[in-house]
């Protein structure tokens, strides 16, 4: 497999709509002169440049203040975490927020030292037990007809409701301006958190909001992985016998039945159809991937080879392929395969490689590794990526510690993972970044493990 | 020694990606505010404040048996045990205490002086009193032990090592007296490595001792396999007697 160095990689700028229609224009010949692999991430170079104004408040209710100071910044921090956007600085805004299309002068936006691409702007009002807002998106260099988007939103009077509606409206901009694809912070993470001794699963936002607990369940509970219509939840959690597949339904808010089977049971993984579930399973003895219902009936085993057999996920895409982690040939490595079992072929050549997650688009495979594993060997577990028809593979972390449990984003251009800067186990802690290994930061503190990234 | 180079790159390396880190997070927005690389390094530090560990190899011993003390400091000028000494500031030593013994080990340097313990336990064999067991009878959980002992496994490796046999038959011998006891085997690893494939490799170790007690003869009736992986640590230390502590398959009585 060719080591490829960082530099010699030509990330392909993520371009919106109409920088896509220049390039048509101008002729594609600067994609075919790439080489090395692309994720759908931004560049930098290319974005575009949009003016997040702060809403204009509308009414002179008290909470008005405080809900749209929630909404300003939620707002403002999803265009940033999008990575499509180069935002422009607020102190270089000009002084007036306009609160409606009649009030914006959209030269003064376009002109220097603004020099914006793109306006969001709008009002927010409390009237009675609602919130009133009206989010408005401008081309800055179309005066004639400036405006792109215009919503409007009547949610309940809550500081969670704020930050939801910043999410939706932040999601239809980045939709209309990414060429079409889903902005993710609507989207949710699971992950595991730590208490005392036991393990339960939690909930949050995407970006690190509204962190609360979904199972209590008072055992350790782990490997999270929510369903593709955002309805279940399996996981895999210590009872008498060991670990059990289990299954919480977050539409009745419990727990629902998933057979219990002898061995341990783990790393449940869900087809891209919601109607399957690929786990590891000993209850043959020896730790195999087997693939069941989401009830656990019907199960069928799938590898069939000593040593352990852990971690599958799903091709999102096709659903006909699974990626998994095998210790057949001692050390852990990862692996591919059609779900019949047929078509084994390995992807690492070496070192310690656990905990894979497919990309959306099913072209990567992100996972954690550790090149030099051995007792007193130098190497750190970091995330890389790897393009699966290519086996080509960068490396997304570099020397902060114990990385493990990557999961890409609904967009793709995102990866969310944990992190242990000492490397202990109650220090990890859930971090995200671009699927090119920029715009690290953390969403949680330490004492959280295992994030999995909600499939819209 | 080999090893111990090793912990001590090992304990710089960390030290230094801690130093990173804390140059590196906190940069919530590349958008806003002055880049933390951008800046110059910072001012050297005070004198730092000595560390020290030390550990014991086994942590309990019978009467008569000997331990293997091995201590490491850093930024320390003198280091002493109690009961040994005036001792250089990274070492190892055997000891062979007749009771079990705290060993107190005080590193002193410019930056102020800090503490470590290690507490070896001395089994003293005491005359048994109690009745010999029923046929019905479980036995107590020190007779099960000293008979049915754990299993260790070397790293990432679920392959039984060679007197893994003898203590299978000698445990087997011990079940077949003991027809009442059920057991549950637990397979663990050290905390090393990614958690869910620690998992499957502690079923395998469990199964590895499993299949080692049937062979010798006892009925797989008996015997139940979990996997805790590293889910249940014995110790947490990092470095390697407590890693090889964790990498076992644990035999208890199943009540």
């Amino acid at each position: 497999m060719p080591r490829m160095k960082r530099t010699t990689f030509l990330w392909r700028a993520y371009v919106g709509c109409l920088e896509t229609l220049l390039l048509l224009l101008a002729g594609a010949s600067a994609l075919h002169a790439q080489e090395g692999f692309k994720t759908e991430t931004s560049s930098g170079v290319s974005n575009i440049r949009i003016a997040v104004a702060d809403f204009k408040p509308a009414s002179v209710d008290p909470q008005t203040a405080a809900f749209k100071h929630t909404f300003d910044t939620t707002l403002f921090a999803d265009l940033g975490n999008a990575g499509i956007f180069d935002i422009v600085s607020k102190s270089l805004l000009p002084q007036a927020d306009p609160g409606a299309p009649a009030e914006i002068k959209i030269q003064q936006w376009a002109d220097a030292p603004t020099s914006a691409a793109m306006v969001a702007f709008g009002n927010f009002s409390v009237q009675g037990s609602k919130i009133i807002c009206n989010g408005f998106l401008f081309d800055a260099k179309n005066l004639q007809y400036p405006q792109v988007l215009a919503k409007q939103y009547n949610e309940d009077a809550s500081d969670d409701s704020a930050r939801q509606i910043a999410h939706r409206f932040a999601d239809e901009i980045i939709f209309r301006l990414s060429g079409g694809s889903q902005g993710i912070a609507e989207s949710k993470i699971y992950y595991v958190k730590l208490a005392g001794a036991n393990k339960e699963i939690w909930q949050m936002d995407y970006d690190g909001a509204n962190q609360h607990p979904i199972t209590h369940l008072g055992t350790v509970s782990i490997s999270p992985r929510i369903s593709p219509d955002n309805s279940r939840l399996a996981f895999s959690s210590l009872g008498h016998d060991g670990f059990q597949i289990r299954m919480f339904s977050l539409v009745l808010n419990r727990m629902v039945n998933f057979a219990s089977v002898g061995g341990t049971n783990l790393s449940p993984a869900w087809s891209p159809n919601g109607k399957d579930i690929a786990y590891s399973s000993s209850r043959s003895g020896d730790p195999e991937i087997w693939i069941s219902d989401t009830s656990g009936n019907s199960p069928r085993r799938i590898t069939n080879f000593r040593g352990p057999d852990v971690s599958p996920v799903f091709n999102p895409r096709t659903g006909s392929q699974i990626a998994w982690i095998s210790g057949r040939t001692n050390l852990p490595q990862l692996y591919v395969m059609d779900i019949d079992g047929s078509n084994v072929q390995r992807m690492t050549d070496g070192g310690y490689a656990t905990s894979p997650s497919w990309s959306p688009n099913g072209q990567f495979l992100t996972f954690a590794w550790d090149r030099k594993y051995g007792p007193g060997a130098p190497g750190g577990q970091d995330i890389y990526v790897m393009e699966i028809a290519t086996k080509r593979w960068i490396q997304l972390t570099h020397d902060g510690g114990r990385c493990d449990f990557p999961s890409w984003s609904p967009d793709g251009r995102h990866i969310v993972y944990a992190n242990s800067p000492d490397g202990k186990a109650t220090h990890m802690k859930i971090m995200t970044m671009l699927a090119d290994g920029t715009q690290k930061h953390e969403l949680t503190g330490a004492g959280a493990d295992m994030p999995n990234w909600s499939w819209k | 020694m080999n090893a111990m180079h090793a912990g001590i790159r090992k304990t710089l390396v960390i030290a230094a990606t801690l130093i990173s880190i804390g140059a590196v997070t906190g940069c919530h927005k590349k958008a806003s505010g002055i880049d933390p690389n951008a800046l110059g390094p910072a001012p050297a530090p005070p004198a730092a404040a000595p560390t020290a560990t030390i550990t014991a190899d086994p942590l309990a011993i019978d009467l008569g048996q000997s331990v293997v003390l091995n201590w490491r400091t850093q930024n320390a000028t003198s280091v002493t045990i109690d009961g040994i000494g005036d001792v250089s500031t990274n070492g190892t030593q055997t000891v062979a205490p007749s009771t079990s013994t705290n060993f107190h080990l005080t590193a002193k340097g410019d930056g102020g002086s800090t503490e470590a313990n290690v507490r070896v336990t001395v089994r003293v064999p005491v005359a048994p009193t109690a009745p010999p067991p029923a046929d019905n009878d479980m036995g107590t959980d020190a007779a099960f032990h000293e008979n049915v002992q754990d299993v260790f496994f070397d790293y990432d490796s679920y392959d039984l090592r060679p007197d893994a046999t003898a203590a299978a038959s000698k445990a087997a011998a011990y079940l077949t007296a003991h027809p009442a006891i059920r057991v549950v085997i637990g397979g663990y690893c050290d905390d090393r490595g990614s958690a869910e494939y620690n998992l499957a490799l502690g079923e395998n170790r469990a199964n590895a001792a499993r299949t080692a007690l049937v062979s010798a003869g006892v009925q797989a009736s008996r015997l139940r396999v979990i996997s805790y992986g590293k889910e249940k640590q014995f110790c947490t230390e990092d470095n390697e007697s407590c890693w090889q502590q964790n990498r076992r398959a644990q035999f208890s009585l199943d009540r």
